[in-house]
């Protein structure tokens, strides 16, 4: 859980970075521009393969995690409270919202990228698919930004716990670094998903 | 003070067990948790009832043997073993609920006593350090950074009450396995072995059927002795280097 992890961390620092450009003032060039070269550049391409996986084992692993656990408890306690943080305790139902938002994201924008009909537009005489007018259209609907919102919110609390744990988990935990660990843990949790949930916000709002 | 009491009973392993409830009336708050148990026993016993079995040593906190989870949390509100816990901690006319530890690895023996021998077979896996037979040889010998002391006898205060197993919602047994494995792999007499020790241990603990741990920290939230989280970190890191290059091959 805890390589794997920090792997899907780092490519959410790159997909924001993406996605920031989202909000250029330049009606989706340099958007649709970097949607391009993501999917057509070979060694993204590898990349890319290597993150599926890495999603497929992050999610599977995680199945497996919980019936393992859930089997060395085989009667629970009638009274119980807990003396732990709620995000650390609900990892499972938290990676439940990140997957389904995943699987309705992905089908939007992913699915459409490679396999759908997207319409084209021409920078400089090349032809690009208009990856920004999907998004745009998409971003115009009240649900889809609320689902992306919450979906976020989620993704918050998944990390406040995810980004410290993966580093106790592979034996990180050192008194001089831990602040260190828990201090950047804590901003990547809130900064990050607070960011990919502006952009849907910006967008609607500079719609209506 | 006037307690109600909500007690697991449970004939044997078998039995399927439930709750049972007990007025008491004449409560100090002087007593320990265990003594006003003591006192219901008596009175149990004096109507011929069967008296609540529960486990006890020393009652002054440093055997490990007390072990009832109390209003939700393992030895009770407070971070101490059950025979330290007074009455006071509850206020007049409080119903408190008493369970035994709930784990695959701890059954249930009768009532509030559970078998934590796997805990006993963990530390034969390999929670030892083997020494020479002959002399003695003479006090610090070999010198031990004070530091790196502290630290060993810190985790080495873990009575293994297995509260943390209680505590966790996975019932992982990591806290109480890293305690061991560090007080020993951090001093000189026990780097020796260490290696195959970490091994054998984490083998015998996944075998014993204890939770994975998933690092939600209530195992030493809830430690009477405090242990601390990096002691698990630490058990990573002997387990992975241990993996990486044990003798077993």
């Amino acid at each position: 859980m805890a390589a794997t992890g920090l792997f899907l961390i780092i490519f959410l620092l790159v997909h924001l970075t993406g996605n920031l450009q989202l909000l250029k003032d330049d009606g989706g060039e340099a958007f649709n521009v970097y949607a391009q070269f993501m999917t057509s550049n070979p060694l993204i391409k590898t990349t890319s393969y290597l993150l599926y996986a890495t999603f497929l084992v992050h999610i599977i692993w995680a199945v497996i995690l919980s019936v393992y656990n859930r089997k060395a408890r085989p009667v629970g306690y009638a009274h119980n409270k807990a003396s732990s943080t709620w995000s650390s305790r609900n990892m499972g139902i938290l990676g439940t919202i990140v997957l389904i938002f995943l699987i309705i994201h992905l089908k939007n924008f992913w699915y459409e990228m490679h396999w759908g009909g997207i319409p084209t537009v021409a920078y400089e005489g090349e032809s690009y698919k208009d990856l920004y007018a999907v998004v745009d259209k998409a971003f115009a609907e009240w649900w889809i930004v609320a689902l992306y919102v919450v979906s976020m919110i989620g993704l918050m609390f998944h990390l406040y716990h995810g980004f410290q744990s993966a580093f106790q988990t592979l034996g990180l935990n050192h008194p001089k670094y831990n602040a260190l660990i828990k201090g950047v843990g804590t901003a990547f949790a809130v900064i990050v998903p607070a960011l990919f949930a502006a952009i849907p916000i910006l967008m609607f709002l500079e719609r209506s | 003070m006037k307690i109600t009491l909500k007690v697991w009973r449970q004939k044997n392993a078998a039995d399927k067990g439930g709750f049972q409830t007990y007025q008491l009336d004449n409560v100090s708050p002087d007593m320990s948790f265990l003594e006003m148990f003591d006192v219901l026993n008596e009175e149990l016993l004096s109507k011929g009832e069967d008296p609540i079995h529960f486990d006890h040593d020393c009652r002054e906190g440093i055997c490990g043997m007390c072990s009832m989870y109390i209003n939700g949390k393992p030895h009770g509100p407070k971070q101490t073993t059950t025979c330290q816990l007074h009455m006071r901690s509850f206020h007049d006319g409080q119903t408190i609920t008493v369970e035994p530890w709930r784990a695959k690895a701890f059954p249930v023996v009768k009532d509030l006593v559970v078998d934590r021998t796997s805990f006993d077979r963990i530390i034969q896996a390999g929670g030892y350090v083997s020494v020479n037979t002959g002399g003695v040889p003479d006090a610090n010998e070999i010198p031990i950074p004070k530091k790196v002391a502290d630290e060993a006898f810190d985790s080495a205060t873990c009575i293994g009450c297995g509260a943390c197993v209680a505590a966790c919602k996975n019932a992982s047994a990591m806290l109480f396995v890293s305690a061991k494995i560090s007080q020993l792999a951090m001093l000189p007499q026990g780097k020796v072995e260490r290696k195959t020790r970490a091994e054998q241990m984490i083998a015998q603990m996944d075998e014993e059927g204890f939770g994975a741990c998933t690092n939600t920290g209530a195992c030493s939230a809830e430690c009477p002795k405090e242990i601390k989280l990096e002691n698990i970190a630490r058990m990573n890191r002997e387990f992975y280097t241990a993996k990486a290059k044990s003798e077993n091959v």
